[in-house]
Order: structure tokens, then sequence, then C-alpha cells
């Protein structure tokens, strides 16, 4: 793939000349995308996919590969629907001069939403190609098949002509075909396997380009001056003393603050000379008290579902309030730009999932036109919706439009945690009810500031109320500004972790007070049979033995449907009763995610939601006081270690009649759940805040120890 | 200017500096190496691991002068010949990365493990490994990597 990037635009328009290369062209598609709330998909003309006269097939794509094997689980796609060897499939990823317009990498989109798509250009150059192979050995196209590049008579492989053979006296530009007729789950041979991942031997020997790996000619590097808070105001500026050593060049342009240097510390040693003051914005909010500020202004509320009555009084009432704090991205790889504007047009090389929109941003920013930019995007060091706003790439594009020459702008940790988009500090709210046969009557839910993704129900209730309060930008719809001191932006299932957290954790109280055990009392409320049987078949690999809560043994359940995919998850845990420390020593998780497209794939993301997840649900929490950001580097915000990681099973509830589902986020967003009612069925006490800190735990024991002994007084 | 003089993955190299340059910096720039990176500059991620004398160091924070007359490996230089060595094989058989980010720093890391202990357990391997980070969560399979390379009957080269 280095290759490839590398490689100029006239190779597109080579196989343009001779070959067939499939373009966009659709236009129900784009009423499909419209339902998901998400602008239409591309409509400039750019190809999803060549077959070249070398018979090697590249795709384009917009969507970016930042750890989530997409590179691979793309060309498996294309490789299956046009019967080829994974390994004749070229990718090209990210770059906005070759590939066709895309939104950027999130949600778990692109198997869900784009595959269709790669797989449908796949299915048309297919069939162009068995047309073209049908006129060629004179047989009608449906006595042909094809198997590895190569079309044959069905009976009589001996009359064949390979995809090279044809694509090499072929012309052919075709639209994608809206009924494209996919091959069946059945008959996969590319598709639903698990080969090694093609960035491997990459990855392995240290060859991978990321952003800040890009070298130029004559480049510089650049450090930006940095506010010590979000929201303080410059009131003294000297550069003098940077300006004096050799090779610095100091850049001070409208906002923008910049020293440059041919070598990485040069810059920053300039950066550190330069001498600034600055006035704080006063603020009272913490990681404390944010969340009274929350439930006061987060006033824009609205309705997500509703049914019965949920104000009405059940037979027992349980109230319970839940928060979680700020959790930033932390990708290992911090933001980095490599820019070059010359002669009135921009290249950025940049680590981000939104390379269209980034381009979008860099022309405004330049006052350039946006065909006269050009994102490529090499290997992004993990992102989990933290690399969706690309201002190191702004900069970048800025310092190098002023100086002439190429600039790379690459983020410290610090910067890396000033600007990141955190997910939101939140709340949540509910009350629910049981009946006099304890069944869930009732359920009154408000989400606050964190977004309604995984706040509806799928437990059958007859009275309920669901509602979220507090906008959120990255919907696209108006963010409520005065919720936040810094940015705030989706996180990897983007509220959704909160929400299951709240509702199942709600749900296995409600279980412990009607005496259940927690598996049969969800049982008894779901008639969703794939809820149901994703839950069975979890029960089943982790050996689930019924038992009311607590049972002392430190094992629980949490379910929760994300992006399409059904979660079952199940774990153990070990809660240190004089240190507060809870370890996860063995963690089960089923999902029916559709169709799997690479099995070892999804295990391999599932595996990885549930080992983040371990960050937000027991460690990971930022500090601020006001709009400064205390936490600047890893030592006291803490990553999961391979200390923290529990065995992880991973089963796949097969569902062949569904297509391929999102598989990146799903396992994570029960990952607090699953843990803190794990930590209740140990101990008897209920963590009601995220992240479980040791602290916390230590002070739910000994709440709990009080309550035990007034009790008994 | 001074210039400090050491074996790099196997070559004499001499490069300007002393105690004024920092290792990982010399050598994702003079010496054009990126494989080791920078995730935090404070010796707290590990992905900016290196070997000096087969020892993983932090070079971000390490001085260029620490590696006067010494052997630095990185991660370019591990495979030989085109070949992968036996550990690098099993990281892509066991799909120990993600975004790969973290990778060269697993693999060094590992590496010098494996010189010094050729059977570690698995407590061994969460203890030399416990202070490298990887966000994306490919712990589970870099432990299953090392494991199969150490086997006593696994492939060692
Ligand atoms: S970059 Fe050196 S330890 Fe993090
Ligand atoms: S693979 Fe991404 S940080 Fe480890």
């Amino acid at each position: 793939m280095t290759q490839l990037r590398q490689a100029s635009r006239r190779d597109l328009f080579k196989f343009a000349g001779a070959g067939v290369v499939i373009f966009f062209g659709l236009k129900g598609l784009a009423d499909a995308q419209a339902q998901e709330r998400r602008p239409p998909y591309p409509s400039d003309f750019h190809a999803y996919l060549a077959v070249g006269e070398n018979g090697r097939v590249t795709v384009f794509s917009g969507k970016i590969e930042m750890g989530q094997g997409v590179l691979t689980s793309q060309a498996q796609m294309a490789a299956e629907e046009l019967g080829v060897a994974l390994s004749s499939v070229d990718m090209v990823l990210g770059d906005t001069e070759r590939c066709p317009w895309d939104m950027g990498t999130f949600g778990s989109l692109t198997t869900r939403m784009f595959g269709p798509y790669l797989r449908a250009a796949a299915a048309k150059a297919r069939s162009v190609l068995l047309g073209l192979a049908a006129k060629r050995l004179n047989v009608p196209a449906d006595m042909l098949t094809v198997k590895d590049g190569v079309v044959f008579v069905i009976g009589d492989p001996a009359r064949s002509v390979t995809y090279a053979a044809l694509a090499k006296e072929a012309r052919v530009t075709e639209a994608v075909d809206e009924q494209a007729v996919l091959r069946r789950p059945a008959a996969f041979t590319v598709m639903g396997r698990s080969p090694k991942r093609l960035d491997g031997v990459e990855k392995v020997t240290g060859e991978a380009k990321y952003a800040a790996d890009i070298r130029l000619p004559n480049m510089l590097y650049a450090r930006v001056l940095r506010a010590p808070a979000h929201g303080a105001v410059l009131t003294r500026l000297d550069t003098a003393a940077a300006e004096k050593l050799p090779g610095v060049i100091v850049i001070k342009h409208e906002d923008l603050t910049a020293v440059l240097h041919p070598d990485p510390e040069g810059a920053a040693s300039a950066l550190s000379k330069v001498v600034a003051a600055w006035r704080k914005a006063p603020s009272s909010l913490n990681q404390e008290t944010i969340f009274a500020h929350l439930l006061s202004a987060a006033t824009d509320v609205r309705a997500i579902e509703a049914r019965g009555n949920a104000t009405s009084k059940p037979v027992r009432t349980f109230e319970t309030t839940y928060h979680k704090g700020y959790v930033a991205h932390a990708p290992i790889e911090p933001h980095a730009a490599l820019a070059e504007v010359r002669n009135g047009r921009a290249t950025v090389w940049a680590s981000t999932q939104t390379p269209f929109p980034t381009r979008s941003a860099v022309a405004k920013a330049l006052g350039f036109e946006e065909k006269a930019v050009r994102v490529i995007t090499p290997f992004v060091g993990g992102g989990f919706g933290g690399k969706s706003a690309s201002l190191q790439a702004i900069e970048a594009a800025r310092l190098s439009q002023i100086t002439g020459r190429p600039v790379q702008v690459a983020w410290t940790r610090a910067e890396e945690f000033f600007y990141d988009t955190f997910d939101p500090a939140a709340v949540v709210t509910i009350r629910s009810g049981l009946d006099a046969r304890d069944r869930i009557s009732h359920w009154d839910y408000v989400v606050y500031a964190a977004g309604p993704r995984g706040a509806s129900l799928f437990y059958d209730i007859p009275n309920v109320r669901v509602r979220s309060a507090g906008g959120l930008a990255y919907e696209g719809e108006a963010a409520n500004e005065s919720l936040h001191l810094f940015g705030t932006g989706p996180w990897r299932a983007p509220g959704a972790n909160m929400n299951v957290f709240a509702i199942e954790s709600q749900i296995d109280t409600m279980a412990a007070a009607a005496g259940q055990d927690p598996v049969a009392f969800r049982l008894q409320h779901l008639t969703d049979e794939r809820m149901r049987r994703v839950l069975q078949a979890c029960a089943g690999a982790f050996g689930w033995k019924p038992a009311r809560a607590p049972s002392g043994g430190g094992v629980a359940v949490a379910l929760s449907i994300d992006a399409g995919t059904y979660v079952a998850t199940m774990a153990e845990v070990k809660v240190d009763r004089s240190k507060g420390l809870v370890q996860p020593t063995r963690i089960t998780c089923a999902l029916d995610m559709g169709v799997v497209v690479n099995p070892d794939g999804a295990r391999m993301q599932t595996e990885g939601c549930l080992t983040m997840g371990l960050g937000y649900t027991l460690a990971e929490e930022l500090k601020f006081d006001g709009g400064e950001i205390l936490d600047t580097n890893f030592g006291s915000y803490q990553l999961p270690r391979f200390s923290w990681v529990p065995p992880i099973e991973t089963v796949f509830v097969k569902n062949d009649t569904l297509a391929p589902q999102g598989c990146g986020e799903p396992a994570i967003t029960t990952t607090g759940a699953v843990l803190a009612n794990a930590v209740f069925d140990a101990t008897g006490a209920r963590l009601l805040r995220l992240p479980m800190t040791p602290e916390r735990v230590l002070a739910a024991l000994a709440a709990k120890g009080r309550q035990a002994s007034a009790g008994a007084a | 200017m001074t210039s400090i003089s050491f074996n790099l993955n196997g070559k004499p190299v001499s490069l300007p500096g002393g105690d004024d340059r920092t290792l990982l910096w010399v050598l994702r720039t003079d010496a054009g190496l990126t494989g080791p990176k920078y995730g935090c500059g404070e010796g707290r991620c590990g992905a900016c691991t290196v070997l000096v004398d087969g020892q993983p160091v932090r070079s971000c924070a390490y001085p260029l002068s620490g590696v006067a007359g010494k052997r630095v490996l990185t991660i370019e230089g591990l495979a030989k010949n085109g070949t992968l060595h036996p550990l690098q094989q099993a990281f892509i058989d066991h799909g120990a990365f993600q975004c790969g980010y973290c990778t060269s720093s697993m693999l060094l890391t590992a590496y010098a493990l494996l010189q010094e202990t050729p059977h570690p357990t698995r407590d061994d391997m969460i203890s030399r490994l416990n202070n490298n980070l990887c966000r994306c969560g490919a712990h589970l399979r870099i432990l299953d990597a090392i494991e199969a390379v150490s086997k006593p009957m696994g492939a060692r080269s």
C-alpha cells in the first residue's frame, strides 16, 4: 500500500484508459442514506474500483485505516464480489484526490454503510467482465463463472479468459448498479474468512507510515503557542528571545503564534523561550461540580421514546442517578500533519478520520477552492472518534502557506489532552418501578449531555418515557455551548457507554429487589428473539449459574444494541476490599452482527472494545479546573494496561440473513454496566458513578457496611 | 559540532549532537528511522522504545550521548535480509496489533525479554510489558504472539 499511496494520479487515468472502472451513479441508495440522517453518498465522479490491464483490482475508499482492520475487510468484500484472490486487490484509502467523497470513518459505518456500495461496485464490475467474456468465448454469460480472476465456461474450464486479458482490451466505465446481485453468504470464499491483515508486514517492520513519519525536503517542524486554559486570553507576548535562536522562524498571524525550526527539538526549545502572559476565564467547574451544572444547563429536552403512562405510580419505585466524567480518546499517536502549500495548491498528509471534511476546512483556512487541496491519509494510530476535527492539519497548512515551506505540526501529549474532543461528562436519572408480580411496569429516563445513543429500551415495559437533554454538536444539531468548557465529541459508541451503564445497572438493581436471577429476570422482559438468542448464547459460553445477586461470586451480565449489533456480555471480577481494586478475571461476549465479514477481525475489535472499556469503567476521568486541563500525560491519566486485561471469549451468534452490522463499537458499550453489576454481585455495593476508582469502591463498600449495621440495629 | 558514533541496526554511524539532543528525534530525523514513535515524550507509554546494547530504553527520554560506542536496535533492524523475525511473524499470525502505533515498542520489548528469558511465563510478559501502552486493546494478542514464539517447541531462529 505504501507504493500505492505514493503512486501518482496518472495511474488512475491509466486504469481509465484500458480496463474496467466502476463509478458511483446511484440515486436510490441516497434515499437510504438520508434515512440514516447522513448526507447522501458521493455524487462526484471518482471511481470506487478499477480492474487494471494487469488484472489487479484497485479499490478506492474514503474510509481510513486506524486499526479497525477495514483495509483488509474492504478488500475482502471487493475480492468476494469480483471473484478474485484477496492478494490481487490493492487499496487506496483516504486520498481526497483519488477516492470517492466520504463523510468520515466513524460510527461503525464502514462495513454497514459503505460496504453495500463497495460490494455493489464489485458486483457490477464482475457482471461487466462476464459480459465481455461471453462475447470473447462466444457463450451466453449465464454459462460462465469466475474463480481467482479467471472466467471459464461452467463444465468446460479449458475455455477460459482472465480478467487481465479482458481488461487489457476494454475501455469500460460504468456506474454502480442499484440492482447489483450480491453473493450469498453460503457461497462466500473470501468474506466470512479471517485472512491475515494486509497491513501486517508494514506494521511489524516499522515501514508503515503515519502522518508524523512523512518527510519532505526543506521541511520545518512547528510548535504552536498554546493557552494554559480554554477561554484564556493572551495579554502579553514577547518572542524576541526565540527569534534570536539560530534557524528559528517565528510566525505571528492572527490567532496563531508558532515557532518553526528544521529540527523538532529546535522548535521545542524555541517555544520555551517565548514569553506569554494569559488571563484565565474564571470558572468554578471541575470534575466534581460539573454534574450539577449539566443538570441545570442541559435544558433542551427531547423525547426519544414514550408509551403508556410513565409518570403513574408503580407498586415499588426505584429512583437512581448515575454519573460519568469526561473521558479522553488518548490514541497513542497524537494528531499530526504535514502540509505543503505551493503554487496555489496544498497537499496535506494528516492523521485524521475525516479526510474530506479536513479538505474543506483546509481550503477555507487557506482561501483556496476545495479542488486545490489534496488530503492524503497515511495509517492512523488510533482514532476512536477523536480525530475528526483536524485542527493540526489547518495549522500546518496555514504555516506552510506563510513560510512557503513544507511544515509539520505534531502535537505533544499535553496538546493532545488539551484539544481532545472528550466524551462528555454525563448524568442519567431513572425512575423505574415493579408491579405486584415483580415485573417492570415503569421506566422514566432522562440522559443529560451524553445523547440518546443506546438510551432506547429493548425490554418490554408498558409505561415508558425516555428523554435526552443537551444537544450534541456532532449529531449535526446545535450544540448546547453552555454545557462544556472545552471540546466534546464522539467517543467510541458516543453516549452509549453511559446509557448502557445506567440502564443495565438499573435493571440489575430491580432484578435483585425482585429476588431473581439477573439473566432470568431479563429474559422475562425480552420478546426480541435476536436478543434472547444472544443472551442465551452468552450464558452458555460463560457457564452462567442462575443465582440471585449479590451471590458473592462476582459475576454479572449486561446487554446492549449498538450499530445494528446485539451484544450480551458476562464478566467475573475479584474485588480487593481493602484497596478497593476491581480486577476482572474473565469476560465472555456474544454478538449478533449479521454476516461476519472477517471473524478474526471482528474478534479483535471485540477484544479491543472490552479492553478499552476497562479504562472508562475503572480509571479514566479527566481532571480539570475551569478551562484548564489538569491531565497532561499518562501519569495522572491511566489507560488500561496488560495487567488489567482478563481472558476474553468472543462468541458470534450466526445470523447470515442479515447484512453485516457494526463491529468496532458495540461491545464497548457493555463494559461499564457489566463490571458495575459484577462488583455488586461480589460485594452487594452498587457503584453509581464511572469510573469505579478504588476510592469510590471503598466508599461504596463503607456505605454498604453502614447500611447493614443500621439494618441490624 | 560534536557527534556521537554508535552502531545502528548493525551499521556504524556518526550523528551530530550530544547531551543536547534526544535519541528519539535523532533517529526519526537524521537517521530517517520512523519506526520508533512519539507517544508521550515522558517515558510513560513506551512507543519510542529501542534497544541499547540489548536493553529496552525509552528513546524520548534518552540523550544521544548515551549511545556512544553502543549498539542500538530499532524495529527497522529486527528483520534480517528481508526475512521477518519469528516474533514479527507471530505478531502477524496472532493479529497482535490494530493501529500498529505501539507495535514496534511491543516487539522490541518482547524481543529483549526473550533474549534474557527464552521461556517466560505469562506473568513475566505482563510485568515486562505493563508500562507499554496500547490504546487499541491488542494486549491479549500480543501476549499470545510472544507465548507462541517462546514455547519450547516453537519455531525459534
Ligand atoms: S514517547 Fe517515549 S515513552 Fe512515550
Ligand atoms: S495497536 Fe494501536 S496502540 Fe497498540
